[in-house]
């Protein structure tokens, strides 16, 4: 057992559950934190396939994939969540009329 | 060694089993704390994984920002519940679907070869002509500079998606208590200098543009919060000028430095530095804006700020 097996294993298990949820759950907010989670697992991949036992050095280009990942993540998650946002306002106020 | 693959074996556990939790439970606001729990755990995994880079990102912007925009969210759509209504039949097929794409993925995973030479051999060998001495930031702002770019541009895309959706005007945010503030004003310099310090530290060592920014981000959220800034129908031209200013002139230096018997983002190797260290700059600032200003969700408008006391 070595770190990298432990950690990309674990990483299969959250993207298995966040595609789940993704495809099962209702509630918009929901969803989005399934897809949140998917992405975190498909990172975790990345980061296990950079890693190498000390003493070597861990490859820097699947962390940087990472990096602009989670920058290019947090972008559709605001977009995603205004459009919840915008959403619950309309529906708020359909069901005034 | 074998303390640490218990301790591997404890949080591979703790992951998944808050993974699974995020998504099974009934309160939205547990939900979102049991992510950002979930977040930070990730980043404790990366930094196990020897990736403190991009375990700083994630802690700053996959748990620190997106649990802010997310509590942010769910308090404005109080109240909207959508029940959870999904037929078994449907259940059992899709749970099939995924667990075959995920056994699909585990194979490809297994199959692979591990601890195979990657691209550390071309990135420590080129690592003199990039400017900085640290790689992530080389391949960042260097080797794959035109991803960054991109990367730049998406997070612009999205303040204007944000801008351009949410015009309507909020109920106003309950002022902070006496804690709080006190809190801020302790917190607001010491974020600013950490902030500062990340965007310096990424040419040597973990840290760069995007964490800085993000501490940075978090820092005008924490002022926005905190009524230490309030934003104006008048400071609009100087948000939009701040969003665009990291994809400006990281453009333009790009396609300067292509004059010549150079292509575009291929620095002259003796100003890489100044270079990569300008382009960081003005684009930790532009996230910062940025995430602040996904953050307040919408154009200040004069509606808004005339019903502020």
């Amino acid at each position: 057992m070595s770190p990298d097996l432990i950690y990309g294993l674990a990483g299969l298990g959250v993207f298995g559950i966040g595609l789940f949820r993704a495809l099962t759950l209702a509630a918009p907010l929901r969803r989005v934190l399934a897809l949140k989670l998917c992405a975190v697992g498909a990172s975790f991949l990345l980061i296990v396939a950079a890693y190498r036992e000390p003493p070597g050095a861990a490859d820097a280009v699947p962390h940087a994939l990472v990096i602009t990942g989670i920058v290019v993540m947090v972008s559709a998650m605001a977009v995603a969540l205004a459009l919840i946002h915008r959403i619950a306002v309309l529906e708020r106020e359909g069901g005034h009329d | 060694m074998d303390a640490m693959i218990v301790f591997d074996l404890a949080l591979a556990l703790a992951l998944v089993g808050l993974a699974w939790a995020v998504l099974a439970t009934e309160d939205l606001f547990a939900a979102v704390v049991l992510f950002i729990v979930f977040g930070l755990m990730t980043a404790l995994a990366w930094v196990r994984l020897a990736a403190p880079d991009v375990a700083l990102a994630e802690a700053a912007i996959g748990a620190g920002v997106t649990g802010a925009l997310l509590l942010t969210t769910l308090r404005r759509t109080a109240g909207a519940a959508t029940p959870e209504v999904t037929p078994p039949a449907v259940s059992w097929g899709v749970g099939a679907l995924s667990l075959a794409v995920t056994a699909g993925l585990g194979a490809a995973f297994l199959g692979a070869p591990s601890q195979g030479p990657g691209l550390e051999g071309a990135i420590a060998g080129n690592l003199a002509a990039s400017g900085v001495e640290h790689p992530v930031t080389a391949v960042l702002l260097n080797y794959r500079a035109y991803d960054t770019l991109m990367e730049v541009v998406v997070l612009f895309a999205a303040v204007v998606a944000v801008w351009s959706v949410a015009q309507a005007p909020e109920a106003e945010t309950p002022a902070p208590g006496p804690v709080y503030a006190g809190f801020a004003r302790l917190a607001l310099p010491a974020a600013a200098v950490v902030g500062a310090y990340l965007l310096w530290a990424g040419a040597t060592m973990p840290g760069g543009a995007f964490q800085g920014g993000a501490v940075l981000g978090a820092l005008g959220i924490l002022a926005l919060l905190a009524r230490s800034y309030v934003p104006a129908p008048e400071h609009r031209a100087m948000a939009r000028a701040a969003f665009i200013a990291g994809t400006a002139v990281f453009a333009l230096v790009a396609l300067a430095v292509g004059f010549g018997p150079r292509v575009a983002f291929e620095y002259p190797p003796a100003l890489a530095k100044p270079l990569i260290l300008l382009i960081e700059a003005v684009v930790t600032l532009s996230i910062a804006a940025t995430l602040a200003a996904l953050f307040f969700g919408r154009e200040p408008e004069p509606l808004s700020v005339e019903a502020r006391p």
